[in-house]
C-alpha cells in the first residue's frame, strides 16, 4: 500500500429521490490512520460506507480504497476491506466457529487455514468458550464482537465500522473500544462512523462532521474540541420561569455562549474550569434566592458540536422554532432541544 | 499474512457455492419446526386429497385416483415449499447478511445458487417422504425404476425453477412476510388450473385452452407419464423447454437484483 491513502474520495454524491444522501464528499484517510465520521441519523454516514464497500454505486464522483477504484475494481476492493455494520450481521443458526470458518472460506482460505484463523479470532475476542454454541444463544455484546471478528478474517487493509457501538451498554462499549484500539495498533486503517463525539474522540486521529451529506467540519479531535469548548454545566431551576434570570447571573462565569431552555427551566453553561466555577455559580444563585432542582457537569455531545458549528441542534423539533444563528455571545432562548 | 494459492475462478465459485449450500442446509437442520412443517405439509396433501377426492373424480383409462394424483402432488407440495427461498433471502437481507456477503470477495451467484440447491435438497426429502406415504395409501409406479426416478427428478427441477422465482420475489419485496405471500401468489392459480387434480378434458372449455398452455400442466403430464407409463416424449420435451426457458430469464434477473440490493 505504501504511502497512498487508505481511502480517498473526490466529489462523491448520491441521491435517493429528493434526498441528497451525499453531496460532493471529499475525504482522505492516510494509510494506517483512523477517521471518525461523525453525524446524526440520516447524515449520510452509512451511504458513504456502502459506497466505499462496493454495496452501492455513487451517482457522481470517485472513490479509491487502498488505491483501488470502488466502481471499476469492486472485486479487488472486496479483497482488501472488512465491514462491520450497524447490526451484528452474523448467522444466528451457525455457531461462532462456523460463522468465522464460513467467512474464511469465502475469503478463499484453505480449510485448515480457515480453521486456524477462526480459532485465533475466537481466542482474541474472548469468544472461545461459546464458540460451539449457535449464535442465537449469545448476548448482544458477544454477537457484536463476533461481527467484528468476522470483518477481520481476511486481514483487511481498510476496515469499515458503521456505528460499531450502537445498542451496546457502556461496559460493552468500552470493551469494544479496547478491541478497536488493538486493531489500530496493528496498522489497519479504519473508517468509523458514530453519533458519539466521545467515541470519535477516543478512537479517531481525524474527525469529519457531516450532516445532510455535507462536511461541516474536519480536523483532529483536539481541534474539534477546541472549537466546541470544554465541559457543560447544566442547571435545572426549581421554578422554570426563573431560568432567564439565572442565565443572566451566571453568564459571566461561562467561557462561551449560554443556552437557555425557558420551558424546561434549564440553563447550559460552557465552562473552562468546572472546579472553580461550580461553587461560584451555586453562590450567585443562592444569593439571588433561585433554587436548583438539579445540577450536573457533562462532556460535550454531538448536539453541542452541531450547536456550535451550525447554531442549531442536530434535529430542530420544529423548523419555525429553530434558533437564529451567528450570535455567539448573546443569550438565546432556543426551543426544547433534543438531547442525543 | 495468509497465503492464497491461485486457483481458477470456477474452482472458487464452486467452493463459494458449496459453502453457501452448507449454510442453508444447517438452517434446515437447526430450525426443527421449519423442517417439521416442510415435511408434514406434503404428507397432509397426500392424505387429504386422496381420501377426500378419490370417490368424486373420474380418472381416465381405469387409473386409480391415487395413481393419477400423486405425480401432481409431488409438484404441488414442492411448489408450496418454494416460498421458503424468498422468505429466507428477505430475512438474510433484513439481518444485514446479504450486505455482509456482498462485501466479501465471493462469487456473485454463489449465495443464490447455494440457497436454491439447499432448497432442492430439502425437496428431495419431501418427494421421498411422499413416495413412502403414497405407497402406504396405494400409490404405485408402473413404468419401471428408471422412469420412476425421472418422475421424481422432474418435480425437483420444477421446484428449482420456482425457488429462483421466489428468490427474485424475495429480493424485490425485501420483507420476509410479504415474500412468503407473494411467492405463493403465482403458484396457487397455476397449480389449480392445471391437470394436477382433474383431467383437462373435464374443465370448462375456456379454461381448457389455458390449462393446455399452463406450464404446470406440461410438468404434471410428463411426471404422470413417467410414473404410470404411456407416451412421455411429448409432455417431457415441453416441460423441459418451459423449465429451461424460464430459468434462462429468471436466474439473470435474480442475480442482477442480488448485485444491487442493500439493506
Amino acid at each position: 500500500m505504501g504511502d497512498q491513502p487508505a481511502i480517498q474520495t473526490e466529489g462523491l454524491s448520491k441521491r435517493f429521490g429528493d434526498i441528497h444522501a451525499l453531496q460532493d464528499l471529499n475525504l482522505t484517510v492516510p494509510a494506517g490512520s483512523v477517521l471518525g465520521l461523525l453525524g446524526p441519523n440520516g447524515a449520510g454516514k452509512t451511504t458513504a460506507v456502502r459506497i466505499l464497500t462496493t454495496l452501492l454505486r455513487p451517482d457522481t464522483g470517485a472513490a479509491r480504497v487502498a488505491g483501488l477504484d470502488v466502481v471499476r475494481q469492486p472485486a479487488a476492493v472486496r479483497q482488501v476491506i472488512g465491514l462491520a455494520g450497524q447490526s451484528a450481521a452474523v448467522d444466528d443458526y451457525l455457531t461462532g466457529q462456523e460463522n468465522l470458518h464460513m467467512a474464511g472460506r469465502l475469503h478463499h482460505l484453505h480449510r485448515s487455514e480457515a480453521h486456524h484463523r477462526a480459532a485465533e479470532l475466537l481466542q482474541r475476542f474472548e469468544l472461545a468458550e461459546a464458540a460451539e454454541r449457535p449464535v442465537r444463544t449469545w448476548s448482544g455484546g458477544m454477537r457484536r464482537r463476533l461481527d467484528l471478528a468476522v470483518s477481520l478474517v481476511g486481514h483487511p487493509k481498510v476496515l469499515f465500522l458503521d456505528e460499531p457501538s450502537s445498542g451496546l451498554d457502556p461496559r460493552g462499549r468500552h470493551q469494544l473500544w479496547q478491541t478497536i484500539r488493538g486493531l489500530i495498533d496493528n496498522g489497519t486503517a479504519v473508517l468509523l462512523t458514530t453519533q458519539y463525539l466521545e467515541e470519535a474522540d477516543q478512537l479517531a486521529d481525524q474527525i469529519v462532521v457531516i450532516d445532510h451529506g455535507r462536511i461541516l467540519a474536519n480536523g483532529t479531535p483536539d481541534q474539534l474540541k477546541a472549537q466546541v469548548g470544554g465541559d457543560r454545566l447544566q442547571l435545572r431551576l426549581a421554578t422554570p420561569d426563573t431560568a432567564v434570570r439565572a442565565a443572566e447571573l451566571v453568564a459571566d462565569l461561562g467561557s462561551g455562549p449560554l443556552q437557555v431552555d425557558a420551558q424546561a427551566g434549564e440553563v447550559t453553561v460552557l465552562i473552562a474550569d468546572g472546579v472553580a466555577v461550580l461553587p461560584e455559580v451555586v453562590r450567585q444563585l443562592d444569593a439571588a434566592g433561585l433554587a436548583l432542582s438539579d445540577l450536573a457537569v457533562r462532556r460535550p455531545t454531538l448536539d453541542d458540536v452541531f450547536l456550535t458549528l451550525t447554531g442549531h441542534p442536530t434535529q430542530p423539533p420544529d423548523p419555525s422554532q429553530a434558533p437564529a444563528t451567528g450570535q455567539p455571545t448573546s443569550l438565546r432562548q432556543p426551543a426544547t432541544r433534543s438531547i442525543a | 499474512m495468509t497465503t492464497l494459492v491461485p486457483r481458477h475462478p470456477w474452482t472458487l465459485a464452486i467452493s463459494d457455492t458449496a459453502v453457501m449450500t452448507r449454510r442453508y442446509l444447517y438452517h434446515y437442520l437447526r430450525k426443527p419446526s421449519l423442517l417439521a412443517i416442510a415435511l408434514v405439509q406434503p404428507v397432509l396433501f397426500v392424505l387429504l386429497w386422496t381420501y377426500v377426492f378419490s370417490g368424486a373424480i373420474q380418472t381416465p383409462g381405469g387409473i386409480t385416483y391415487v395413481d393419477y394424483l400423486m405425480p401432481g402432488l409431488f409438484i404441488l407440495a414442492i411448489a408450496f415449499g418454494s416460498a421458503n427461498t424468498g422468505v429466507g433471502l428477505a430475512d438474510d437481507l433484513a439481518r444485514g447478511l446479504i450486505d455482509r456477503f456482498r462485501a466479501l470477495p465471493m462469487a456473485r451467484p454463489a449465495l443464490l445458487v447455494g440457497r436454491t440447491l439447499a432448497d432442492t435438497a430439502r425437496n428431495t426429502f419431501v418427494v421421498l417422504l411422499m413416495v413412502v406415504v403414497g405407497y402406504a395409501v396405494g400409490f404405485r409406479f408402473h413404468a419401471g425404476p428408471a422412469a420412476a426416478l425421472a418422475a421424481l427428478v422432474l418435480p425437483l427441477a420444477v421446484g428449482y425453477l420456482l425457488s429462483w422465482i421466489s428468490a427474485l420475489i424475495g429480493l424485490t419485496v425485501r420483507d420476509p412476510e410479504t415474500a412468503g405471500t407473494a411467492s405463493l401468489l403465482p403458484v396457487i392459480p397455476l397449480a389449480f388450473t392445471s391437470s394436477t387434480f382433474v383431467p383437462v378434458a373435464s374443465l370448462p372449455g375456456w379454461l381448457q385452452t389455458w390449462a393446455n398452455t399452463n406450464p404446470i400442466t406440461h410438468a404434471v403430464d410428463a411426471t404422470r407419464a413417467l410414473a404410470l407409463g404411456g407416451s412421455t416424449s411429448g409432455p417431457l420435451l415441453r416441460a423441459i423447454a418451459w423449465i429451461l426457458g424460464i430459468l434462462a430469464v429468471v436466474i439473470p434477473l435474480a442475480i442482477h437484483r442480488y448485485r444491487r440490493v442493500t439493506q
